[in-house]
């Protein structure tokens, strides 16, 4: 307690003496990385990027952006906060994946970029061109394979002798440790446990996810685009599955990793990850939204009439929302896809848009659930 | 020394192994690809467009090969390795201490971290460039079940170094199948299945218990998870993985415009 104390007054652990400039720029990336801010302006640049994307596709454009991102890295590590999370053996593998899917979306939108502009001009794409030319697999494609498979090695063996990979205490199923993480590939689904039960967040949503992306192939039924990069002939496909897996999946992955601390509370890159750090619970269920605030009387104790204003959005949004898109807004598509694609697709999108509009709900209304049945343990 | 060569290449032994001479050849490179069972996975010729690593990225091919450099590691590994609550953290932890500069465990370790990555990079390429279309629909959905595989494998070798980290990360991560509908007792209509108020769901017998064969991480789970680690799912992906490989050629090899 007494250590809690004297934290709080030294304002954070990690006491450092930082110039104005230095300050500035810590206080600015912890201030912008809070979940909300961050995952709007993440929209935000997604939508710019998609929309600027001949500007962002520029090879200039990526090497400033990773001299940046390195000059911010070397920063940043002098930070002992940082420093702490960053220089975890187990977490180099998501400083990795950060760089290698930045660099990996860039390219190709690049090469959508440029096969998009020879289309419109008429010329074949890049892979159109080369595709008509077949080369022998021993050697072109040999060599190729053996090159990557030998600097792959030889990264592999440096990275394993430079770091120990760690062991902690052995296991002690009485001591819990805080906070208790699961493997890092699943902490974008235990980030949506902020927002949801472990039913959905753990059991619905990742079986959905399998069940979509199983489905991507039969759902999708834009014959263009097969076998080479373009985002005017499949722009819905191409943000849809950046949003997914970009945004969603990788980011959360990292934001998990680094940026959350004990009891799960959230952490700025340059944060020291306090114990007590407080974050107050004030969310609040539909039904009290419902019968409390608009209607003015105490919640009846009946549990399907108490959550009927839930069940009845619920079911709107499942059932009625479809049938009434596919009659009006997206006719086009029913004709395209035929009802079976449609319906398959519409659940499951609706299941993927709930993700977003619960999140938007609890950072504004500080919605907890639009169905609250702990009864039955059925919380949506 | 090219004497010394030549008297290999025509040795009986040589001839016995290489049936063609120095692939410098159409002839020759055609049978250098066809009369190797390891380089016939590949069609003797291929699009250029395809080989290029701007366009694949050689995330596919890297996976597969992070897949051997972890059997590998992993068969080492478990010469050293007893799957017991008494025994997992002491092997583990000899093996950092009493070995000089050894990098099996770390090989294994940060390889299988990277073969998660390798895998998600060659999904989102693959989707990038469509080649999920017709005709690849169904390997597609192969892909899919490897990458499930992957993060299983990931998943149950989590455990076996038996140590803080890896306990608690698998407690929450199976803490989820409490929360299965029906079939984890803390789960969705779970209470509904019970009868003369005798719940047939309850901690003792949930997917929960199922999957770590006890109501906590505890020994049967450890046993469970290295079984189906070294085992059982290997043995499936492999599997998966030769048809994932023929389904490639069959389709049209690495796909490009049609």
């Amino acid at each position: 307690m007494n250590f809690a104390l004297a934290t709080l007054l030294s304002g954070g652990g990690g006491a450092v003496n930082d110039g104005p400039l230095a300050a500035g720029i810590k206080n600015f990336a912890n201030w912008l990385t809070e979940p909300t801010r961050y995952s709007v302006s993440s929209i935000l640049a997604i939508a710019a990027v998609f929309y600027f994307r001949k500007f962002f596709s520029k090879v200039w454009v990526i090497t400033v952006f990773f001299a940046l991102a390195t000059g911010l890295f070397v920063f940043a590590f002098q930070d002992p906060n940082f420093n702490a999370i960053i220089t975890k053996p187990d977490n180099v593998p998501i400083i990795i994946l950060f760089a290698t899917v930045i660099f990996f979306s860039w390219l190709s939108l690049r090469r959508a970029v440029i096969n998009d502009e020879r289309t419109k001009r008429g010329e074949p794409t890049l892979e159109g061109e080369l595709s008509k030319q077949k080369v022998f697999t021993w050697p072109d494609l040999v060599y190729i394979e053996l090159i990557c498979l030998v600097l792959f090695t030889a990264a592999l063996l440096v990275w394993s002798i430079m770091i120990t990979a760690p062991i902690e205490e052995p296991a002690a199923t009485a001591r819990t440790p805080n906070p208790s993480k699961a493997p890092w590939y699943f902490l974008g689904l235990q980030e949506l446990l902020v927002y949801f039960d472990p039913w959905i967040a753990g059991v619905l949503l990742p079986s959905f996810i399998i069940v979509g992306l199983c489905a991507i192939p039969y759902l999708d039924t834009n014959p263009k685009g097969n076998g080479y990069y373009t985002f005017d002939e499949r722009p819905f496909a191409v943000v849809f599955f950046w949003v997914g897996f970009v945004l969603f999946w990788v980011s959360f992955v990292i934001l998990g990793t680094f940026l959350r601390g004990p009891n799960w509370s959230f952490f700025g890159p340059f944060e020291f990850w306090d114990l007590h750090k407080l974050e107050p619970m004030v969310n609040v269920d539909l039904s009290t939204y419902f019968w409390v605030e608009l209607l003015g009387k105490p919640r009846p104790d009946e549990p399907l009439v108490r959550e009927a204003p839930g069940i009845i959005a619920l079911l709107g949004y499942f059932l009625v929302l479809p049938p009434l898109v596919g009659k009006t807004l997206m006719k086009k598509m029913v004709a395209e896809m035929g009802m079976v694609r449609f319906n398959v697709f519409m659940h499951l999108f609706l299941w993927f848009v709930l993700i977003p509009i619960k999140m938007g709900l609890r950072w504004t209304v500080n919605l907890k659930y639009f169905i609250g049945m702990p009864e039955f343990f059925f919380n949506v | 020394m090219q004497k010394l060569l030549n008297y290999v290449r025509e040795s009986q032994v040589w001839k016995s192994i290489f049936r063609h001479g120095y692939p410098d050849t159409p002839r020759n490179r055609t049978l250098a690809v066809l009369s190797n069972v390891f380089l016939h996975l590949h069609p003797v010729k291929v699009r250029r467009s395809g080989i290029r690593l701007s366009y694949t990225w050689c995330m596919g091919g890297l996976t597969f090969f992070l897949f051997l450099i972890l059997t590998l590691t992993g068969l080492l590994l478990m010469f050293y390795y007893r799957p017991t609550a008494e025994k997992a953290y002491e092997d583990i932890f000899a093996l950092r201490e009493h070995v000089p500069i050894g990098v099996m465990r770390e090989m294994h370790r940060w390889g299988a971290h990277l073969m998660v990555i390798t895998v998600w990079l060659h999904m989102y390429r693959v989707f990038l460039t469509g080649s999920y279309k017709p005709p690849r629909e169904f390997n597609w959905n192969v892909g899919v079940i490897l990458l499930v595989l992957t993060l299983l494998l990931s998943f149950t070798g989590y455990l076996l170094p038996w140590d803080q980290l890896a306990v608690w990360a698998i407690t929450v991560g199976t803490n989820m199948a409490r929360a299965t509908p029906f079939l984890g007792h803390e789960g969705p209509g779970a209470a509904l299945l019970s009868f003369g108020g005798i719940d047939f769901i309850h901690a003792g017998d949930d997917v929960r218990f199922g999957l770590l064969s006890g109501r906590f991480v505890g020994e049967g789970a450890l046993l469970r998870f290295y079984v189906l680690h070294c085992v059982g799912f290997p043995l499936i992906a492999a599997t998966l993985m030769a048809v994932h490989f023929w389904r490639v050629r069959k389709d049209g090899g690495i796909s490009g415009p049609l």
